[in-house]
Protein backbone atom coordinates (compact mmCIF):
# COMPACT_ATOMS: atom_id res chain seq x y z
CA UNK A 1 0.00 0.00 0.00
CA UNK A 2 1.22 3.98 -0.62
CA UNK A 3 1.78 5.62 2.04
CA UNK A 4 -1.26 5.17 4.62
CA UNK A 5 -3.98 5.49 1.92
CA UNK A 6 -6.55 7.18 3.03
CA UNK A 7 -6.55 6.95 7.08
CA UNK A 8 -5.36 10.19 7.54
CA UNK A 9 -9.10 11.14 6.19
CA UNK A 10 -10.81 8.57 8.13
CA UNK A 11 -9.36 8.51 11.38
CA UNK A 12 -9.89 12.69 11.40
CA UNK A 13 -13.36 11.76 11.21
CA UNK A 14 -13.68 8.62 13.70
CA UNK A 15 -11.27 10.95 16.55
CA UNK A 16 -14.51 13.41 15.96
CA UNK A 17 -17.09 10.60 17.01
CA UNK A 18 -14.92 8.38 18.95
CA UNK A 19 -14.94 9.66 22.51
CA UNK A 20 -19.08 10.83 22.83
CA UNK A 21 -19.59 7.70 21.03
CA UNK A 22 -17.63 5.63 23.33
CA UNK A 23 -19.54 6.93 26.26
CA UNK A 24 -23.12 6.97 25.31
CA UNK A 25 -22.28 3.36 24.44
CA UNK A 26 -21.10 3.01 28.05
CA UNK A 27 -23.68 4.69 29.74
CA UNK A 28 -26.22 2.11 28.03
CA UNK A 29 -24.44 -0.22 29.19
CA UNK A 30 -24.28 1.11 33.12
CA UNK A 31 -28.11 2.14 32.66
CA UNK A 32 -28.70 -1.80 31.69
CA UNK A 33 -26.67 -2.86 34.81
CA UNK A 34 -28.72 -0.26 37.15
CA UNK A 35 -32.06 -1.13 35.81
CA UNK A 36 -31.08 -5.10 36.14
CA UNK A 37 -29.72 -4.24 39.77
CA UNK A 38 -32.49 -2.51 40.53
CA UNK A 39 -35.13 -4.97 39.60
CA UNK A 40 -33.73 -7.70 41.14
CA UNK A 41 -32.19 -6.53 44.80
CA UNK A 42 -34.28 -8.32 47.16
CA UNK A 43 -35.77 -5.19 49.35
CA UNK A 44 -35.48 -2.56 46.60
CA UNK A 45 -38.39 -1.97 44.99
CA UNK A 46 -42.16 -4.02 46.43
CA UNK A 47 -42.60 -7.00 44.74
CA UNK A 48 -44.58 -6.03 41.10
CA UNK A 49 -44.73 -9.90 40.10
CA UNK A 50 -43.14 -12.00 42.70
CA UNK A 51 -44.27 -14.16 45.48
CA UNK A 52 -41.63 -12.22 47.70
CA UNK A 53 -38.70 -10.50 46.92
CA UNK A 54 -35.94 -12.67 46.92
CA UNK A 55 -37.76 -14.36 43.77
CA UNK A 56 -36.54 -11.84 40.70
CA UNK A 57 -33.16 -12.47 41.85
CA UNK A 58 -33.81 -16.29 41.76
CA UNK A 59 -34.61 -16.29 38.67
CA UNK A 60 -32.49 -13.35 36.85
CA UNK A 61 -29.82 -13.03 38.71
CA UNK A 62 -28.04 -10.37 40.47
CA UNK A 63 -25.45 -8.28 38.60
CA UNK A 64 -23.18 -7.76 41.52
CA UNK A 65 -23.34 -11.08 42.51
CA UNK A 66 -22.19 -11.75 38.56
CA UNK A 67 -19.67 -9.79 38.91
CA UNK A 68 -18.33 -11.03 42.31
CA UNK A 69 -18.33 -14.74 40.64
CA UNK A 70 -16.44 -13.40 37.78
CA UNK A 71 -13.87 -11.96 39.76
CA UNK A 72 -13.36 -15.07 41.80
CA UNK A 73 -13.29 -17.12 38.44
CA UNK A 74 -10.70 -14.99 37.15
CA UNK A 75 -8.68 -13.49 40.22
CA UNK A 76 -9.34 -14.93 43.65
CA UNK A 77 -10.16 -18.47 42.92
CA UNK A 78 -8.31 -18.38 39.43
CA UNK A 79 -10.30 -21.58 38.71
CA UNK A 80 -12.14 -20.80 35.13
CA UNK A 81 -8.78 -20.68 33.02
CA UNK A 82 -8.63 -24.61 32.74
CA UNK A 83 -12.48 -24.71 31.04
CA UNK A 84 -11.57 -21.69 29.39
CA UNK A 85 -8.81 -22.99 27.79
CA UNK A 86 -10.80 -26.03 26.73
CA UNK A 87 -13.64 -24.51 25.29
CA UNK A 88 -11.23 -21.69 23.80
CA UNK A 89 -9.02 -24.91 22.04
CA UNK A 90 -12.10 -26.53 20.86
CA UNK A 91 -13.54 -23.48 19.22
CA UNK A 92 -10.05 -22.93 17.70
CA UNK A 93 -9.84 -26.26 16.46
CA UNK A 94 -12.85 -26.60 14.95
CA UNK A 95 -12.79 -23.58 13.39
CA UNK A 96 -9.73 -24.60 11.55
CA UNK A 97 -10.64 -27.83 10.79
CA UNK A 98 -13.95 -26.42 9.45
CA UNK A 99 -12.69 -23.59 7.68
CA UNK A 100 -9.37 -25.80 5.78
CA UNK A 101 -12.33 -28.62 5.05
CA UNK A 102 -15.05 -26.13 3.31
CA UNK A 103 -12.00 -24.50 1.42
CA UNK A 104 -11.18 -27.91 0.25
CA UNK A 105 -14.15 -29.30 -0.56
CA UNK A 106 -15.23 -26.00 -2.25
CA UNK A 107 -12.87 -25.87 -4.33
CA UNK A 108 -13.23 -29.32 -5.53
CA UNK A 109 -16.98 -29.16 -5.60
CA UNK A 110 -16.65 -26.62 -8.18
CA UNK A 111 -13.74 -27.28 -10.51
CA UNK A 112 -15.00 -31.14 -10.76
CA UNK A 113 -18.75 -30.08 -12.38
CA UNK A 114 -19.28 -34.46 -12.33
CA UNK A 115 -18.70 -34.59 -8.83
CA UNK A 116 -20.72 -31.32 -7.49
CA UNK A 117 -23.71 -32.83 -9.80
CA UNK A 118 -23.27 -36.69 -7.83
CA UNK A 119 -23.02 -35.41 -4.75
CA UNK A 120 -25.47 -32.61 -4.75
CA UNK A 121 -28.28 -33.43 -3.17
CA UNK A 122 -26.56 -35.06 -0.44
CA UNK A 123 -24.84 -32.01 0.31
CA UNK A 124 -28.08 -30.10 0.34
CA UNK A 125 -29.68 -32.99 2.98
CA UNK A 126 -26.67 -32.41 5.20
CA UNK A 127 -27.31 -28.64 4.97
CA UNK A 128 -30.76 -28.72 5.58
CA UNK A 129 -30.63 -31.42 8.73
CA UNK A 130 -30.65 -29.37 11.79
CA UNK A 131 -26.79 -30.47 12.62
CA UNK A 132 -27.01 -29.61 16.61
CA UNK A 133 -28.50 -32.90 16.70
CA UNK A 134 -25.33 -34.88 15.77
CA UNK A 135 -24.01 -34.21 18.90
CA UNK A 136 -25.08 -37.10 21.23
CA UNK A 137 -23.77 -39.52 18.19
CA UNK A 138 -20.12 -37.30 18.18
CA UNK A 139 -20.56 -37.98 22.12
CA UNK A 140 -20.99 -41.73 21.51
CA UNK A 141 -18.63 -41.58 18.77
CA UNK A 142 -15.70 -39.71 20.35
CA UNK A 143 -16.15 -39.46 24.23
CA UNK A 144 -17.32 -37.57 26.23
CA UNK A 145 -13.22 -35.43 25.76
CA UNK A 146 -12.88 -32.47 23.48
CA UNK A 147 -13.20 -34.48 20.32
CA UNK A 148 -16.95 -34.57 20.57
CA UNK A 149 -16.86 -31.13 20.35
CA UNK A 150 -14.51 -30.47 17.96
CA UNK A 151 -16.49 -32.42 15.73
CA UNK A 152 -19.74 -30.81 16.45
CA UNK A 153 -17.96 -27.15 15.80
CA UNK A 154 -16.65 -28.68 12.37
CA UNK A 155 -19.81 -29.60 11.21
CA UNK A 156 -21.48 -26.22 11.53
CA UNK A 157 -17.88 -24.62 9.91
CA UNK A 158 -17.72 -26.67 7.19
CA UNK A 159 -21.01 -25.99 5.63
CA UNK A 160 -20.87 -22.10 6.45
CA UNK A 161 -17.25 -22.45 4.68
CA UNK A 162 -18.37 -24.78 2.03
CA UNK A 163 -20.68 -22.73 0.36
CA UNK A 164 -18.88 -19.22 0.20
CA UNK A 165 -15.64 -21.03 -1.49
CA UNK A 166 -18.51 -23.21 -3.91
CA UNK A 167 -19.88 -19.79 -4.25
CA UNK A 168 -16.69 -17.87 -4.85
CA UNK A 169 -15.20 -20.02 -7.13
CA UNK A 170 -18.30 -20.49 -9.52
CA UNK A 171 -18.57 -16.72 -9.52
CA UNK A 172 -15.14 -16.34 -10.77
CA UNK A 173 -14.89 -13.73 -12.82
CA UNK A 174 -14.86 -15.27 -16.76
CA UNK A 175 -12.43 -12.60 -17.92
CA UNK A 176 -9.87 -12.37 -15.16
CA UNK A 177 -9.44 -16.57 -15.89
CA UNK A 178 -9.16 -16.04 -19.82
CA UNK A 179 -6.62 -13.28 -19.05
CA UNK A 180 -4.61 -15.90 -16.64
CA UNK A 181 -4.93 -18.65 -19.19
CA UNK A 182 -3.83 -16.33 -21.75
CA UNK A 183 -0.87 -15.35 -19.62
CA UNK A 184 0.58 -19.09 -19.39
CA UNK A 185 -1.43 -19.74 -16.38
CA UNK A 186 -1.69 -24.10 -15.55
CA UNK A 187 -4.16 -25.50 -14.34
CA UNK A 188 -2.76 -25.49 -10.94
CA UNK A 189 -1.53 -21.76 -11.09
CA UNK A 190 -4.85 -21.41 -12.02
CA UNK A 191 -6.09 -22.45 -8.77
CA UNK A 192 -2.99 -20.88 -6.71
CA UNK A 193 -3.42 -17.45 -8.46
CA UNK A 194 -6.92 -17.33 -9.40
CA UNK A 195 -9.29 -18.82 -8.09
CA UNK A 196 -7.71 -19.75 -4.17
CA UNK A 197 -7.42 -15.91 -3.73
CA UNK A 198 -11.25 -15.18 -5.59
CA UNK A 199 -12.21 -17.75 -2.94
CA UNK A 200 -10.67 -16.63 0.05
CA UNK A 201 -12.84 -12.98 0.10
CA UNK A 202 -15.61 -15.36 -0.01
CA UNK A 203 -14.35 -17.28 3.38
CA UNK A 204 -13.74 -13.96 4.66
CA UNK A 205 -17.01 -12.68 4.72
CA UNK A 206 -18.32 -16.25 5.96
CA UNK A 207 -15.41 -16.16 8.63
CA UNK A 208 -17.50 -13.96 11.33
CA UNK A 209 -20.19 -16.47 11.00
CA UNK A 210 -18.04 -19.34 11.12
CA UNK A 211 -16.32 -18.53 14.28
CA UNK A 212 -19.48 -17.52 16.13
CA UNK A 213 -20.56 -20.91 14.75
CA UNK A 214 -17.52 -22.72 16.53
CA UNK A 215 -18.04 -21.46 19.37
CA UNK A 216 -21.72 -22.50 19.52
CA UNK A 217 -20.19 -25.70 18.48
CA UNK A 218 -17.83 -26.35 21.33
CA UNK A 219 -20.26 -24.64 24.30
CA UNK A 220 -23.16 -26.53 23.08
CA UNK A 221 -21.55 -29.90 22.99
CA UNK A 222 -19.76 -29.21 26.64
CA UNK A 223 -23.62 -28.27 28.14
CA UNK A 224 -24.75 -31.74 26.40
CA UNK A 225 -22.33 -33.98 28.29
CA UNK A 226 -18.62 -33.24 29.69
CA UNK A 227 -16.40 -32.59 32.54
CA UNK A 228 -14.74 -29.92 31.60
CA UNK A 229 -15.37 -26.33 29.82
CA UNK A 230 -17.20 -23.32 29.91
CA UNK A 231 -20.65 -25.02 28.76
CA UNK A 232 -19.78 -27.67 31.58
CA UNK A 233 -19.56 -24.48 34.24
CA UNK A 234 -22.61 -23.44 33.13
CA UNK A 235 -24.18 -26.74 33.03
CA UNK A 236 -23.00 -27.43 36.92
CA UNK A 237 -24.54 -23.77 38.26
CA UNK A 238 -28.17 -25.08 36.43
CA UNK A 239 -28.16 -28.23 37.46
CA UNK A 240 -28.05 -26.26 41.45
CA UNK A 241 -30.46 -23.40 40.02
CA UNK A 242 -27.34 -21.11 40.66
CA UNK A 243 -28.17 -18.21 38.29
CA UNK A 244 -25.85 -15.81 39.03
CA UNK A 245 -23.19 -18.44 37.91
CA UNK A 246 -24.81 -19.35 35.26
CA UNK A 247 -25.30 -15.43 33.71
CA UNK A 248 -21.53 -15.00 34.63
CA UNK A 249 -21.15 -17.80 32.45
CA UNK A 250 -22.68 -16.23 29.45
CA UNK A 251 -21.18 -12.99 30.20
CA UNK A 252 -17.73 -14.47 29.88
CA UNK A 253 -18.82 -16.67 26.88
CA UNK A 254 -20.05 -13.61 25.05
CA UNK A 255 -16.89 -11.45 26.00
CA UNK A 256 -14.85 -13.89 24.23
CA UNK A 257 -17.07 -14.04 21.87
CA UNK A 258 -16.48 -10.59 20.36
CA UNK A 259 -12.38 -11.06 21.64
CA UNK A 260 -12.19 -13.74 18.40
CA UNK A 261 -14.62 -12.17 16.46
CA UNK A 262 -12.27 -8.64 16.31
CA UNK A 263 -9.16 -11.06 15.95
CA UNK A 264 -11.12 -12.58 13.09
CA UNK A 265 -11.78 -9.02 11.92
CA UNK A 266 -8.05 -7.70 12.52
CA UNK A 267 -6.55 -10.25 10.09
CA UNK A 268 -9.65 -9.95 7.35
CA UNK A 269 -8.18 -5.96 7.51
CA UNK A 270 -4.78 -7.47 6.79
CA UNK A 271 -5.82 -9.96 3.83
CA UNK A 272 -8.45 -8.11 2.42
CA UNK A 273 -6.62 -4.67 1.74
CA UNK A 274 -6.77 -4.47 -1.92
CA UNK A 275 -10.97 -4.40 -1.61
CA UNK A 276 -12.45 -1.78 -2.33
CA UNK A 277 -13.53 0.32 0.32
CA UNK A 278 -16.40 3.08 0.62
CA UNK A 279 -14.91 6.50 0.27
CA UNK A 280 -11.48 5.95 0.18
CA UNK A 281 -9.64 8.75 -0.76
CA UNK A 282 -5.96 9.99 -1.14
CA UNK A 283 -5.23 13.21 0.86
CA UNK A 284 -3.01 15.13 -0.89
CA UNK B 1 6.78 -16.53 -44.93
CA UNK B 2 3.25 -17.89 -43.37
CA UNK B 3 1.09 -15.13 -41.77
CA UNK B 4 1.45 -14.56 -38.06
CA UNK B 5 -2.64 -15.17 -38.04
CA UNK B 6 -4.37 -17.20 -41.07
CA UNK B 7 -7.64 -18.15 -40.12
CA UNK B 8 -9.22 -20.19 -43.00
CA UNK B 9 -13.27 -20.43 -43.50
CA UNK B 10 -13.62 -20.30 -39.86
CA UNK B 11 -17.18 -20.97 -38.60
CA UNK B 12 -18.75 -20.52 -35.05
CA UNK B 13 -21.86 -22.02 -34.18
CA UNK B 14 -23.17 -21.76 -30.74
CA UNK B 15 -26.22 -24.15 -29.30
CA UNK B 16 -28.11 -22.90 -26.74
CA UNK B 17 -27.57 -24.62 -23.37
CA UNK B 18 -31.21 -24.90 -22.26
CA UNK B 19 -33.20 -25.66 -25.71
CA UNK B 20 -29.90 -27.76 -27.89
CA UNK B 21 -32.57 -27.28 -31.17
CA UNK B 22 -31.66 -23.29 -30.56
CA UNK B 23 -28.59 -22.59 -32.83
CA UNK B 24 -27.03 -19.42 -33.42
CA UNK B 25 -24.36 -18.51 -36.06
CA UNK B 26 -21.87 -16.26 -34.92
CA UNK B 27 -19.77 -16.12 -37.82
CA UNK B 28 -19.50 -18.22 -40.89
CA UNK B 29 -16.84 -18.65 -43.77
CA UNK B 30 -14.46 -16.04 -42.17
CA UNK B 31 -11.13 -16.30 -44.30
CA UNK B 32 -8.51 -13.74 -42.88
CA UNK B 33 -4.70 -13.03 -42.55
CA UNK B 34 -2.40 -10.62 -40.48
CA UNK B 35 1.20 -10.97 -41.52
CA UNK B 36 3.62 -10.37 -39.23
CA UNK B 37 4.28 -7.18 -38.11
CA UNK B 38 1.18 -6.09 -39.29
CA UNK B 39 -1.58 -3.80 -37.55
CA UNK B 40 -5.13 -5.36 -38.78
CA UNK B 41 -8.59 -3.75 -37.63
CA UNK B 42 -12.00 -5.64 -38.01
CA UNK B 43 -14.53 -3.35 -37.86
CA UNK B 44 -18.18 -3.85 -37.63
CA UNK B 45 -21.74 -3.48 -36.47
CA UNK B 46 -22.45 -4.82 -32.51
CA UNK B 47 -23.12 -8.41 -31.72
CA UNK B 48 -21.76 -9.15 -35.18
CA UNK B 49 -19.10 -11.79 -33.86
CA UNK B 50 -16.18 -9.65 -34.27
CA UNK B 51 -14.74 -11.24 -30.23
CA UNK B 52 -16.01 -14.37 -32.04
CA UNK B 53 -13.24 -14.20 -34.03
CA UNK B 54 -10.52 -13.03 -31.68
CA UNK B 55 -11.41 -16.06 -28.87
CA UNK B 56 -10.97 -18.48 -31.63
CA UNK B 57 -7.37 -16.60 -32.82
CA UNK B 58 -6.75 -17.02 -28.83
CA UNK B 59 -7.59 -20.02 -28.68
CA UNK B 60 -10.08 -19.51 -26.28
CA UNK B 61 -13.07 -20.88 -28.45
CA UNK B 62 -12.54 -23.74 -30.49
CA UNK B 63 -14.27 -22.78 -34.02
CA UNK B 64 -16.95 -25.36 -36.06
CA UNK B 65 -15.31 -25.44 -38.83
CA UNK B 66 -12.31 -24.44 -40.06
CA UNK B 67 -8.98 -23.82 -38.99
CA UNK B 68 -6.67 -21.28 -37.27
CA UNK B 69 -3.02 -21.39 -38.31
CA UNK B 70 0.08 -19.16 -36.09
CA UNK B 71 2.89 -18.76 -38.48
CA UNK B 72 1.79 -21.71 -40.42
CA UNK B 73 1.04 -24.07 -37.80
CA UNK B 74 -2.20 -25.54 -36.65
CA UNK B 75 -3.25 -24.01 -33.35
CA UNK B 76 -4.41 -26.58 -30.89
CA UNK B 77 -5.59 -25.37 -27.37
CA UNK B 78 -4.31 -21.78 -26.31
CA UNK B 79 -2.30 -19.47 -28.64
CA UNK B 80 0.41 -19.58 -26.65
CA UNK B 81 2.04 -17.14 -29.19
CA UNK B 82 -0.41 -14.37 -28.95
CA UNK B 83 -1.10 -11.83 -25.85
CA UNK B 84 -4.81 -10.67 -25.43
CA UNK B 85 -6.00 -7.26 -23.80
CA UNK B 86 -9.59 -7.96 -22.88
CA UNK B 87 -12.39 -5.27 -23.11
CA UNK B 88 -13.30 -5.84 -19.58
CA UNK B 89 -11.22 -5.38 -16.61
CA UNK B 90 -9.26 -8.36 -16.94
CA UNK B 91 -6.72 -7.24 -13.89
CA UNK B 92 -6.80 -9.63 -10.90
CA UNK B 93 -8.28 -7.61 -7.78
CA UNK B 94 -6.39 -9.13 -5.24
CA UNK B 95 -2.88 -8.33 -6.66
CA UNK B 96 -1.39 -5.00 -6.93
CA UNK B 97 -0.66 -3.35 -10.49
CA UNK B 98 2.94 -4.54 -10.02
CA UNK B 99 2.00 -8.25 -9.16
CA UNK B 100 -0.46 -8.25 -11.82
CA UNK B 101 1.76 -7.30 -14.58
CA UNK B 102 4.58 -9.94 -13.55
CA UNK B 103 1.43 -12.97 -13.50
CA UNK B 104 1.98 -14.06 -16.99
CA UNK B 105 6.06 -14.29 -16.13
CA UNK B 106 5.40 -15.66 -12.36
CA UNK B 107 3.66 -18.53 -14.24
CA UNK B 108 6.65 -18.69 -17.03
CA UNK B 109 8.33 -19.50 -13.80
CA UNK B 110 10.99 -16.42 -14.18
CA UNK B 111 12.54 -15.54 -10.47
CA UNK B 112 10.55 -13.14 -8.76
CA UNK B 113 13.03 -10.84 -8.82
CA UNK B 114 13.67 -10.91 -12.13
CA UNK B 115 10.10 -10.55 -12.90
CA UNK B 116 9.42 -7.77 -10.56
CA UNK B 117 12.19 -5.83 -12.85
CA UNK B 118 10.56 -6.45 -16.02
CA UNK B 119 7.16 -5.44 -14.83
CA UNK B 120 8.69 -2.35 -13.21
CA UNK B 121 10.01 -1.50 -16.48
CA UNK B 122 7.16 -2.06 -18.87
CA UNK B 123 4.79 0.20 -15.47
CA UNK B 124 7.06 2.89 -16.43
CA UNK B 125 6.83 2.87 -20.29
CA UNK B 126 2.92 2.96 -19.74
CA UNK B 127 3.38 6.13 -17.53
CA UNK B 128 2.55 4.15 -14.30
CA UNK B 129 5.98 4.13 -12.82
CA UNK B 130 4.85 5.51 -9.50
CA UNK B 131 1.23 2.97 -9.21
CA UNK B 132 3.18 -0.58 -9.17
CA UNK B 133 1.87 -1.01 -5.08
CA UNK B 134 -1.70 0.36 -6.33
CA UNK B 135 -4.57 -2.17 -6.57
CA UNK B 136 -6.93 -2.19 -9.63
CA UNK B 137 -9.51 -0.45 -7.43
CA UNK B 138 -7.04 2.45 -6.99
CA UNK B 139 -6.52 3.33 -10.39
CA UNK B 140 -8.36 5.16 -12.77
CA UNK B 141 -9.98 3.30 -15.85
CA UNK B 142 -7.32 4.52 -17.94
CA UNK B 143 -4.86 3.02 -15.46
CA UNK B 144 -6.36 -0.22 -15.58
CA UNK B 145 -5.66 -0.23 -19.11
CA UNK B 146 -2.29 0.96 -18.74
CA UNK B 147 -1.54 -2.36 -16.41
CA UNK B 148 -3.36 -4.52 -18.87
CA UNK B 149 -1.87 -3.28 -21.84
CA UNK B 150 2.15 -4.00 -19.67
CA UNK B 151 0.36 -6.76 -18.81
CA UNK B 152 0.27 -7.98 -22.07
CA UNK B 153 3.40 -6.70 -23.58
CA UNK B 154 5.77 -7.76 -20.56
CA UNK B 155 5.20 -11.02 -21.83
CA UNK B 156 6.75 -10.26 -25.59
CA UNK B 157 3.78 -12.11 -27.33
CA UNK B 158 4.86 -12.29 -31.27
CA UNK B 159 0.84 -11.67 -31.65
CA UNK B 160 -0.82 -9.20 -29.96
CA UNK B 161 -5.04 -9.73 -30.24
CA UNK B 162 -6.97 -6.79 -28.48
CA UNK B 163 -10.74 -6.55 -27.96
CA UNK B 164 -11.87 -2.95 -28.04
CA UNK B 165 -9.60 -2.15 -25.05
CA UNK B 166 -10.29 1.36 -24.87
CA UNK B 167 -13.85 2.06 -25.54
CA UNK B 168 -14.54 2.32 -22.05
CA UNK B 169 -12.29 5.67 -21.99
CA UNK B 170 -13.45 8.65 -22.35
CA UNK B 171 -12.39 10.36 -25.67
CA UNK B 172 -9.16 12.13 -24.48
CA UNK B 173 -7.57 9.13 -22.28
CA UNK B 174 -8.10 7.43 -25.50
CA UNK B 175 -6.27 9.05 -27.89
CA UNK B 176 -3.59 9.00 -25.39
CA UNK B 177 -3.62 5.26 -25.04
CA UNK B 178 -4.09 5.01 -29.01
CA UNK B 179 -1.10 7.21 -29.56
CA UNK B 180 0.80 4.98 -26.83
CA UNK B 181 -0.03 1.66 -28.37
CA UNK B 182 0.73 2.78 -32.06
CA UNK B 183 3.98 4.09 -30.47
CA UNK B 184 5.11 0.95 -28.57
CA UNK B 185 3.98 -0.85 -32.01
CA UNK B 186 6.02 0.98 -33.56
CA UNK B 187 8.86 0.22 -31.64
CA UNK B 188 8.98 -3.44 -32.19
CA UNK B 189 6.94 -4.50 -34.63
CA UNK B 190 4.11 -7.48 -34.06
CA UNK B 191 1.08 -9.44 -35.70
CA UNK B 192 -1.85 -7.46 -34.31
CA UNK B 193 -5.36 -7.91 -34.53
CA UNK B 194 -7.46 -4.96 -33.44
CA UNK B 195 -11.37 -5.34 -33.11
CA UNK B 196 -13.25 -1.79 -32.17
CA UNK B 197 -16.72 -0.44 -33.30
CA UNK B 198 -15.07 2.37 -33.85
CA UNK B 199 -14.32 3.19 -37.50
CA UNK B 200 -11.94 6.54 -36.73
CA UNK B 201 -10.02 4.42 -34.37
CA UNK B 202 -9.51 1.48 -36.82
CA UNK B 203 -8.32 3.49 -40.05
CA UNK B 204 -5.86 5.93 -37.85
CA UNK B 205 -4.35 3.17 -36.15
CA UNK B 206 -4.24 0.15 -38.69
CA UNK B 207 -2.06 -0.87 -42.14
CA UNK B 208 -5.21 -2.93 -42.79
CA UNK B 209 -9.11 -2.88 -42.03
CA UNK B 210 -11.43 -5.33 -42.88
CA UNK B 211 -15.38 -5.05 -42.50
CA UNK B 212 -17.68 -7.64 -41.27
CA UNK B 213 -21.42 -7.82 -42.27
CA UNK B 214 -24.29 -7.89 -39.83
CA UNK B 215 -25.11 -10.87 -37.48
CA UNK B 216 -25.76 -13.95 -37.58
CA UNK B 217 -23.21 -15.64 -39.58
CA UNK B 218 -21.32 -12.73 -40.43
CA UNK B 219 -17.89 -12.98 -42.71
CA UNK B 220 -15.83 -10.15 -44.12
CA UNK B 221 -17.52 -7.74 -47.26
CA UNK B 222 -14.56 -5.62 -47.27
CA UNK B 223 -11.62 -4.82 -46.83
CA UNK B 224 -9.25 -1.89 -46.74
CA UNK B 225 -5.80 -0.85 -46.96
CA UNK B 226 -4.64 1.75 -45.18
CA UNK B 227 -1.88 3.47 -46.74
CA UNK B 228 -1.40 6.77 -44.46
CA UNK B 229 1.94 7.72 -43.79
CA UNK B 230 3.94 6.80 -40.03
CA UNK B 231 4.09 7.36 -37.41
CA UNK B 232 0.99 8.71 -37.00
CA UNK B 233 -0.95 10.97 -34.35
CA UNK B 234 -4.54 9.48 -34.07
CA UNK B 235 -5.68 13.53 -33.73
CA UNK B 236 -3.95 14.81 -36.58
CA UNK B 237 -4.48 11.81 -38.69
CA UNK B 238 -8.23 12.54 -38.67
CA UNK B 239 -7.77 16.11 -39.54
CA UNK B 240 -6.18 15.40 -43.57
CA UNK B 241 -7.86 14.18 -46.62
CA UNK B 242 -6.12 11.14 -47.06
CA UNK B 243 -8.35 9.58 -43.98
CA UNK B 244 -11.36 11.53 -45.07
CA UNK B 245 -11.41 10.02 -48.19
CA UNK B 246 -10.76 6.35 -46.61
CA UNK B 247 -12.88 7.06 -44.22
CA UNK B 248 -16.06 7.95 -46.24
CA UNK B 249 -15.26 4.59 -48.60
CA UNK B 250 -15.43 2.28 -45.89
CA UNK B 251 -18.24 4.39 -44.55
CA UNK B 252 -20.40 3.44 -47.42
CA UNK B 253 -19.61 -0.20 -47.54
CA UNK B 254 -20.22 -0.48 -42.90
CA UNK B 255 -22.98 2.06 -43.00
CA UNK B 256 -25.72 -0.73 -44.58
CA UNK B 257 -24.23 -3.31 -42.29
CA UNK B 258 -24.79 -0.73 -39.33
CA UNK B 259 -28.73 -0.34 -40.21
CA UNK B 260 -29.22 -4.28 -40.65
CA UNK B 261 -27.48 -4.65 -37.14
CA UNK B 262 -29.78 -2.22 -35.84
CA UNK B 263 -33.03 -3.32 -37.31
CA UNK B 264 -32.04 -7.19 -36.30
CA UNK B 265 -31.77 -5.74 -32.57
CA UNK B 266 -35.07 -3.96 -32.50
CA UNK B 267 -36.64 -6.92 -33.56
CA UNK B 268 -34.97 -8.87 -31.54
CA UNK B 269 -36.22 -6.95 -28.68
Amino acid sequence: MPKNHGTYHLSAVKSQWRVPLLTWQLLLLLALLLFWHVMTQPGLLPTLMFDNDRQAAFFFGQPLMVAQRIWAWFVTDADIYRHLRVTLSETILAFIIGAAGGLAGGLWLALSQRMSQVLEPYIKALNAMPRIILAPIFGVWFGLGMGSKVALGVTLVFFVVFFNVYQGVKEVSPVVLANARMLGASGRQLLRYVYLPSATSWVFSSLHTSVGLAFVGAVVGEYLGSSQGVGYLILQAEGSFDINTVMAGIVVLTLFALVLDSLVGRVEKRLMKWQPKAGETEKL
Amino acid sequence: MAAAIELRSVACTFVSKDAPGQRYTAVQDVSLTVGDGEFVSVVGPTGCGKSTLLNVAAGLLQPSLGEVRMFGERLQGLNRRAGYMFQADSLMPWRSARDNVLAGLQFRGLPIAQAQAQADDWLRRVGLGGFGDRYPHQLSGGMRKRASLAQTLVMDPDIILMDEPFSALDIQTRQLMENEVLALWQSRKKAVLFITHDLDEAIAMSDRVIILSAGPASRPIGEFVIDLPRPRDVAEVKMTPEFTRLHKAIWAVLRDEVLKGYQQQLQAA
